[in-house]
């Protein structure tokens, strides 16, 4: 898909960026590591990064179960945690797509503004280092790793995100190889996942299939939640390469140690 | 519907779905769609500007449709048509049934049409005793069959080549090889026997032009031709959102239709039918009767289902889309299946019929970047869910919607239209409110079990202690119940993910904990 969007105007490097950082609720309670790798990148980038801690979800559980009325409670929520924030990232396209595609449908009036501004400074992990800081090169070194890059649906269609997980990977010197439709939908689709279990199980051995025909060492992308749907259905199957968020790979690729900011 | 005429039968879309992932026949059979998949992108690759024209037309139509029907009606009444308005499909069948007793008609041709499906007017025809035969090669495998078409391009996608065989040599009374060509020469000699002699011809339309009166009708196999200048009747079957302004636009039309089909630069036949026979003609039918069909589109007018109507019937929403290409056709038990079909369907069957379709969806929105009529087909998936909670229709005359439309006026066959001055609206009066893409429900839900665990859940996670205190639940849950952290295979009630894949059970503190490890100064957070 051709990125459509305006080419943004080369972003200041000097100076540091104040990044807050939204986890999402899968980082935050089930994937961790990945939270601490994604500070750790944005950190490499040169940006100081806060965490919001009234920071909940984004709410798209509940609009995608049909329960708008829940899903704006959870916007409104949002917005008024993330809007002092000149910039606001999250290591997944879904729910930052979540926030660009929905909270504008889903509010209106005052909120419905207050949902835009929100939104134009609301980025995806990869997109933000690559596009937005114009930061490709954060100093990992991934030399002689293969990896294939599932394209997430919601950052790919409603982001536009093709490019940026591929340039930071790419950049640490890792091997692309691309897969048999890396467009594809992986089937994890959230309720879609245990109400629609067999198409979704389906799916899932379709990507890692071509996944692993690949011969990649790494099946990554850029949401914790596809990742934890084809990561299970790998570990069930044994078949296909281990799926692992790109922030995982990058940080644990970074030249550690790991130096806490002082504050 | 009925679940008659499907290989994967069941109650729900669900049930269909776990038969249709494990039907190795249907799955041997769908891998052939992998063939089309690049097909839907060729016009954004080759046209893109092409996709916006054709919206641009679609919303011109649907901002004043009862206008341009008015007006086409007016053009078919001068040109010699007789115009029927159907308001359900009952209407629309007692009709073209009433027309074929009265003309004597013994055996009706049909050339493909997804509004006869829709209507299901074949059965309807049959089981008064009047010989209907599908002509298009795909639609007369699933008739001979007793199947439903799985696709509305390519009707017979769910049979693989050795099931076809079967179907066709039963009816030949004799063993036909496993042979595409020999198969297909077969079909068209037995298929030729019943258009000689047929008395009526019955098709659907792609597009009808409203200023000329022009039917158009795009086929592959010439079996179309034949319907409509064979028989001395052609009925043709057009929902309301069939027509369009203009002669002119069918440059832009078709080949973004045909394109986004099968990839062809155009199809093999496209037969343009503009009135019956005339003095002096040589062929072509004695009588055309248009039955303009609404069942519950209208309504859907000045609401954000109005964009549905923009759908041109190209099927690329089916071919890329992944629970499509997983479970065939068959497993939507509607007349329209994939992504339009789950929208669609629920709509024009007034809310009886495939309710459970858009949650089959993993609102990947392929569907959405494929179609080339730009309808935000995920988009009104999601806002099906919502409205789906409140039992009926989906789109109903209300205080939360722009009034209906008036009703379709039922029977005035050959009466001009200005006889209708309900029915006429200028541009921009009316249906033409403007439309909030906002998503709030159409109505007011009702209460459910779903709705009040989402409301609880929301506002247990709109503060950030009690969003603390239900990670804590979760992790204290994990720990008592799956002592052993990381990948498991099972876990109590979580049967639905663990059935087939494993689970990760989360291990060590939450990242907020670790944050607020690394704000005491902690090296090792």
């Amino acid at each position: 898909m051709p990125d459509e969007r305006e080419p943004r105007a080369s972003a200041p490097r000097a100076a540091a960026r104040r990044v807050a950082l939204f986890a999402t609720c899968v980082v935050d309670a089930v994937t961790p590591d990945t939270g601490v790798a994604t500070v750790r990148l944005l950190e490499a980038a040169g940006c100081v990064v806060e965490f919001p801690v009234a920071q909940t979800c984004c709410g798209q559980p509940a609009i995608n179960s049909g329960e708008p009325e829940a899903a704006t409670r959870l916007a409104r929520h949002f917005i008024e945690v993330f809007e002092p924030f000149d910039a606001i990232v999250a290591p997944s396209g879904s729910c930052a797509a979540m926030v660009h595609h929905w909270y504008t449908r889903l509010l209106d009036g005052g909120w419905r503004q207050r949902a835009q501004a929100v939104a134009e400074k609301t980025f995806e992990l990869s997109d933000y280092l690559v596009e937005e800081l114009g930061r490709p090169d954060l100093g990992a070194r991934l030399e002689g790793t293969t990896v294939t890059v599932h394209d997430a649906c919601h950052g790919l269609r409603n982001l536009g995100l093709k490019s940026s997980a591929r340039t930071l990977l790419e950049t640490a010197g890792a091997t692309i190889v691309e897969m048999a439709e890396p467009e594809m939908c992986c089937g994890f689709g959230g309720t879609f996942a245990v109400k629609y279990e067999e198409i979704s199980a389906h799916l899932a051995d379709d990507k890692l299939e071509h996944g692993g025909a690949t011969g990649a060492r790494y099946l990554t992308s850029g949401d914790g939640a596809c990742l934890m749907h084809l990561e299970g259905r790998r570990r069930r199957t044994g078949t296909g390469p281990e799926c692992v968020h790109f922030a995982d790979l990058l940080a644990d690729a970074l030249p550690a140690p790991t130096r806490p900011v002082a504050r | 519907m009925s679940g008659k005429g499907l290989v994967t039968p069941g109650p729900t879309m669900k049930a269909r779905s776990k038969v249709a992932v494990g039907d190795p026949q249907l799955q041997a059979a769908l891998s052939n769609l992998d063939l089309r998949l690049f097909t839907a992108g060729v016009v954004q690759a080759e046209h893109p500007e092409w996709k916006d024209r054709v919206a641009e037309i679609r919303r011109e139509t649907l901002a004043d449709l009862d206008g341009w029907i008015d007006k086409l009606e007016s053009k078919l009444l001068s040109l010699g048509v007789v115009v029927h308005r159907a308001a359900t499909p009952e209407e629309a069948r007692r009709y073209i049934i009433g027309l074929a007793q009265r003309e004597g008609v013994a055996r009706v041709i049909k050339s493909k049409s997804m509004a006869t499906e829709e209507i299901d007017l074949g059965r309807a025809l049959e089981a008064v005793g009047i010989e209907s035969v599908e002509t298009d090669l795909g639609e007369y495998i699933v008739q001979l069959a007793d199947e439903r078409p799985s696709h509305m391009i390519t009707p017979a996608i769910h049979k693989t080549l050795g099931q076809i065989a079967d179907v066709l040599s039963k009816e030949a009374g004799t063993d036909l090889p496993v042979v595409r060509e020999p198969l297909t020469a077969w079909a068209r000699d037995k298929l030729r026997e019943k258009f000689v002699g047929a008395d009526m011809g019955i098709t659907g339309a792609n597009f009808v032009a409203a200023d000329t009166g022009t039917i158009v009708v795009v086929t592959n196999e010439g079996n179309g031709r034949f319907c409509t200048s064979l028989p001395r009747i052609h009925v043709a079957v057009v929902p309301v959102e069939k027509v369009i302004p203009r002669f002119d636009d069918l440059g832009v039309l078709l080949p973004t239709l045909v394109m986004s089909a099968t990839g062809a630069k155009m199809s093999n036949y496209l037969s343009m039918v503009t009135g019956p026979r005339r003095e002096g003609e040589i062929d072509g039918p004695e009588q055309l009767h248009v039955v303009l069909l609404d069942h519950n589109r209208r309504v859907l007018l000045g609401t954000p289902y109005e964009d549905m109507l923009g759908c041109i019937r190209c099927g690329a929403c089916l071919n890329v889309c992944p629970v499509y290409r997983s479970v065939g056709g068959h497993a939507y038990d509607s007349s329209y299946s994939g992504p339009m079909g789950k929208i669609l369907t629920p709509l024009v069957t007034g809310g009886e019929e495939g309710r459970d379709l858009p949650f089959a969806s993993t609102l990947c929105g392929a569907c959405t970047e494929a179609c080339p009529a730009e309808i935000p087909l995920a988009d009104l998936l999601v806002r099906l869910r919502a409205d789906l909670r409140t039992p009926g229709p989906v789109v109903v005359a209300g205080a939360d919607q722009p009034a209906p439309p008036p009703a379709l006026p039922v029977d005035h066959a050959g009466r001009s239209p200005a006889a209708h001055p309900a029915a006429r609206r200028k541009p921009g009066e009316g249906y033409a409110t403007p439309v909030t893409r906002i998503h709030v429900p159409t109505r007011r839900a009702p209460w459910s079990r779903r709705r009040a665990g989402f409301e609880a859940w929301a506002r247990l996670w709109s503060y950030p202690s009690t969003y603390r205190a239900s990670l804590a639940v979760g992790r204290l849950g994990a720990k008592v119940l799956r002592p052993k952290a990381g990948w498991v295979r099972r876990a109590p009630m979580l049967h639905a993910w663990t059935d087939s894949r494993d689970v990760l059970v989360p291990a060590g503190a939450t990242f907020r904990e670790r944050w607020a490890a690394r704000e005491r100064g902690d090296e090792r957070w």
